[in-house]
C-alpha cells in the first residue's frame, strides 16, 4: 500500500538572515542532508553557496539538534584544515551551527566554485568513454592529496567532485572568483575535461590518519561509481592508480581496500 | 502461470502459490500461509532447532497450501524454493523438500534470493514503479538501487542487521519472542519518553549497529543494578526500559531513513520501497513518510503477511526468472548463506 502523507510539503523557508537577503538566495539542490543556495556575500558581486542544514522533522529534536549542530562544525572545521593544507576545496564564510536556537536548523556560507559536478561530466561523457582516462587520474590525485593531510571525506561520490575549468580557479594566490566572464569562456574554448578538481560536501568528513578509514572512503566511492557510472567502472582502475602514486602511504591503503571489499556482510566467498 | 513459494532462510516457514495471469494483468495470491518457530525470551532461534522445525511442518503446510487455493499438482508449473541467503541448516531442510517435490511432481526447480524476492514482492503488491529500496530484516539490513539488470546495493550494514540489533535488545530485557522481539519493542517504545543518548554511526551510506547494541546494554544492565530506573545527571529524569526501547528506535531508525534519503538524492528517485520484517515498525514508516514528503515522494510498504518472510514472494520471483527461461538443474539445487542481492541478474526488468 502506499502510505499516506499527513499534510501537503512545505518549502523549506530560509533560515534568519538570510529571509531578507536581496536579492534573494537561489537554491540550486536540494541533497539529502541540505539546501544548497548561490547567494551573495557582503556585497552582491562576490557569489557564495549557502549550505542550510534544515531540521530533520523525522527525527527526535534532541537527535536531530545533536547531529546538525556537530555536522556543521565538523565541516568547517574540515575545510579550515584542508584549505591551509592547500587541498582544493571551497573556503569557509561563515557559519551558525545552532540555528540562533530557534529550531530552523543550521547554516554555512562557502566560497562558490565554479564549473560542473564530475558525475554531471561523467554521464555525458560516459557513453563515447573517450578522455575519461585524464579525469580519473585527476580525481585519484584529488583524493590522495585529501588523503595525505588526514582528512577522510565519508560520503565520496561522484556528486561530490566539482571540476572547475582552470580559469575559474584561484590565481595569483588569492580567492578571486570569475562570476561569469572568464568561466563562460573556458567552457567554450577549453575541452569540457579541461579543470581542476574540487571536492565539496565535507558534511560526513572525520579527520583521521588511520589506512582503514581512508580505505572504506574508497570504498564508498568506488561502490558509489559501480551503481551511477555501470559503464564507467572499468576507469575506476586508473583512479586507484593515480592515488596509489599520489602520496607516501597511498600504497598501504589500497591494500587495506582490498581487505574492506571482502568485508561487505554476505559478500561472496568465491575469489 | 503458477508456482509454488517455499522459504525457510530463518526462523519463518512459508509457502505460497502465486497465479501469474497473461501479461501485464496483477499476479494473484492463491494461498499464503507461514508457521513460525518461537524460541524462549532471552534465546534467539539456533539453526538446529529452526531447522527441525521446519522440517517436521514443510509438508503439513504444502498440503495446507494447496487445499486452501484448490489446486492439484498439475496446476503448478515451478517450485520455487530460497537459495539463500541466510541460515544454512533451515536453508538446506527447505531445499530438500523442495526438491523432493520436484522429483515426485516432475516438476522445474528455480532457486530464488531471498532478498530479490522481497524486493519483486513489494513491488508487486505496493505498485511501485522504480523505488529505491530500503531492506531491513533480522539478518539484513541495505539500500538497492536497481541499474542495468542488477539490484545495486547501494548501503548496508557494516557488521550486524538492525533486526539482530533489536532481537538481541530484546535478549537482554527478556521480552517474549511472540510474535517477534521486534514488535514487543515497538509497543515499549510506545511508552518511552526520554531520549538517551547513543552512538549514532553512519558511514557514507552504510551503518553499523554492533556499537549502538553495546551501548545500550550497558544502560540495560545500569537500568538492572538500579531496580528498574535510573536518575539521568543532565535532566533529572528517570530513565526507564521503555526510554530503553524509545532511544534505540529513534537512534536506529533516524539513520536508516538518513542512508536512504542519501540514496534517492543520489540516483534520483522519488519513491521509497521498505521490505523485510523491521519494515512492518509503524514508527519506521512513520519517520519514512515524513522524509519522503519533504522530497515530494512517497513511501511504499507491505503489511505482515509480505513484509515478513513468506513463501509467496519465493513463488512470485521465482515465476518471473521461470517465465524468462531460468531454472535451476537438480544437481545445482544448493542452497548458500552467502548470497549477495547484486549477484542476481534481473532479466525480468528492463
Amino acid at each position: 500500500m502506499e502510505l499516506t502523507n499527513p499534510a501537503p510539503p512545505q518549502p523549506t523557508p530560509l533560515p534568519p538572515p538570510f529571509t531578507h537577503a536581496s536579492p534573494p538566495p537561489t537554491l540550486l539542490t536540494q541533497g539529502a542532508e541540505a539546501l544548497l543556495y548561490r547567494t551573495h556575500f557582503l556585497s552582491p558581486s562576490h557569489p557564495c553557496a549557502l549550505k542550510h542544514r534544515p531540521a530533520k522533522p523525522y527525527r527526535h529534536p534532541i537527535l536531530d539538534k545533536r547531529l546538525t549542530k556537530h555536522r556543521i562544525l565538523s565541516e568547517a572545521r574540515t575545510l579550515v584544515k584542508c584549505r591551509r593544507e592547500g587541498v582544493s576545496v571551497p573556503g569557509v564564510l561563515a557559519l551558525d551551527a545552532e540555528g540562533s536556537g530557534n529550531g530552523s536548523g543550521g547554516w554555512m556560507m562557502m566560497e562558490w566554485v565554479e564549473g560542473r559536478t564530475v558525475r554531471e561530466v561523467v554521464v555525458e561523457k560516459g557513453k563515447s568513454g573517450e578522455g575519461l582516462e585524464g579525469l580519473m587520474g585527476k580525481i585519484g590525485r584529488a583524493v590522495g592529496r585529501m588523503h595525505e593531510v588526514g582528512v577522510v571525506h565519508g560520503d565520496l561520490t561522484t556528486s561530490n567532485m566539482m571540476l572547475r575549468p582552470w580559469s575559474a580557479s584561484v590565481q595569483n594566490g588569492t580567492r578571486v572568483m570569475n562570476g561569469d566572464g572568464d568561466g563562460e569562456e573556458a567552457r567554450t574554448v577549453g575541452e569540457i575535461l579541461e579543470g581542476e578538481i574540487v571536492l565539496i560536501d565535507f558534511g560526513l568528513a572525520v579527520q583521521s590518519l588511520q589506512d582503514e578509514d581512508k580505505a572504506v572512503d574508497l570504498y564508498v566511492l568506488e561502490r558509489a561509481f559501480g551503481s551511477t557510472h555501470p559503464e564507467a567502472e572499468e576507469g575506476f582502475q586508473e583512479v586507484l592508480r593515480v592515488y596509489g602514486e599520489s602520496y607516501k602511504g597511498a600504497k598501504v591503503v589500497l591494500k587495506r581496500l582490498e581487505d574492506v571489499r571482502m568485508r561487505g556482510r554476505k559478500r561472496s566467498m568465491l575469489g | 502461470m503458477i508456482a509454488l513459494g517455499l522459504e525457510g532462510s530463518a526462523n519463518k516457514l512459508g509457502v505460497g502459490l502465486i497465479l501469474h495471469p497473461s501479461k501485464g494483468d496483477a499476479a494473484q495470491i492463491l494461498s499464503n500461509i507461514r508457521h513460525t518457530f518461537v524460541s524462549p525470551p532471552g534465546e534467539g532461534f539456533l539453526p538446529k532447532d529452526t531447522a527441525k522445525h521446519h522440517r517436521s511442518w514443510i509438508i503439513r503446510l504444502v498440503k495446507q497450501a494447496m487445499k486452501e487455493a484448490g489446486l492439484r499438482v498439475e496446476d503448478v508449473h515451478c517450485i520455487c524454493y530460497t537459495k539463500g541467503p541466510g541460515m544454512g541448516a533451515p536453508l538446506q531442510s527447505v531445499a530438500v523438500a523442495a526438491r523432493m517435490l520436484a522429483l515426485l511432481w516432475g516438476k522445474k526447480l528455480v532457486g530464488v534470493n531471498h532478498c530479490v524476492g522481497h524486493i519483486e514482492m513489494g513491488r508487486e503488491i505496493t505498485g511501485a514503479q522504480n523505488p529505491v529500496v530500503l531492506y531491513v530484516s533480522g539478518g539484513n539490513t541495505q539500500v538497492i538501487a536497481y541499474a542495468s539488470q542488477r539490484y545495486r546495493i547501494f548501503g548496508e550494514a557494516l557488521d550486524i542487521a538492525v533486526g539482530n540489533c533489536l532481537d538481541r535488545f530484546a535478549r537482554t530485557l527478556r521480552i517474549s519472542n511472540d510474535p517477534a522481539p521486534g514488535y514487543n519493542i515497538e509497543q515499549l517504545a510506545k511508552q518511552g519518553r526520554h531520549l538517551v543518548d547513543l552512538p549514532y554511526a553512519v558511514k557514507g551510506m552504510d551503518c553499523s549497529f554492533s556499537g549502538i547494541l553495546a551501548s545500550v546494554d550497558i544502560l540495560a544492565a545500569k537500568l538492572e543494578a538500579n531496580h528498574g530506573g535510573w536518575m539521568d545527571e543532565t535532566t533529572n529524569e528517570v530513565i526507564t526500559r521503555e526510554d530503553l526501547c524509545f532511544s534505540l528506535q529513534e537512534t536506529v531508525y533516524a539513520m536508516l531513513v538518513e542512508i536512504t534519503e542519501r540514496a534517492m538524492a543520489h540516483v534520483g528517485s522519488s519513491q521509497v520501497l521498505i521490505v523485510g520484517g523491521v519494515g512492518s515498525n509503524e514508527r519506521l514508516q512513520e519517520m519514512m513518510g515524513i522524509m519522503a514528503r519533504d522530497r515530494r515522494g512517497s513511501v511504499f510498504a507491505t503489511d505482515e503477511r509480505f513484509c515478513i518472510d513468506n513463501g509467496i514472494m519465493i513463488a512470485h520471483a521465482g515465476l518471473l526468472a521461470y517465465e524468462t527461461g531460468s531454472t535451476t538443474a537438480l544437481e545445482d539445487s544448493t542452497c548458500t548463506q552467502r548470497f549477495r542481492t547484486d549477484e542476481v541478474f534481473v532479466r525480468w526488468r528492463e
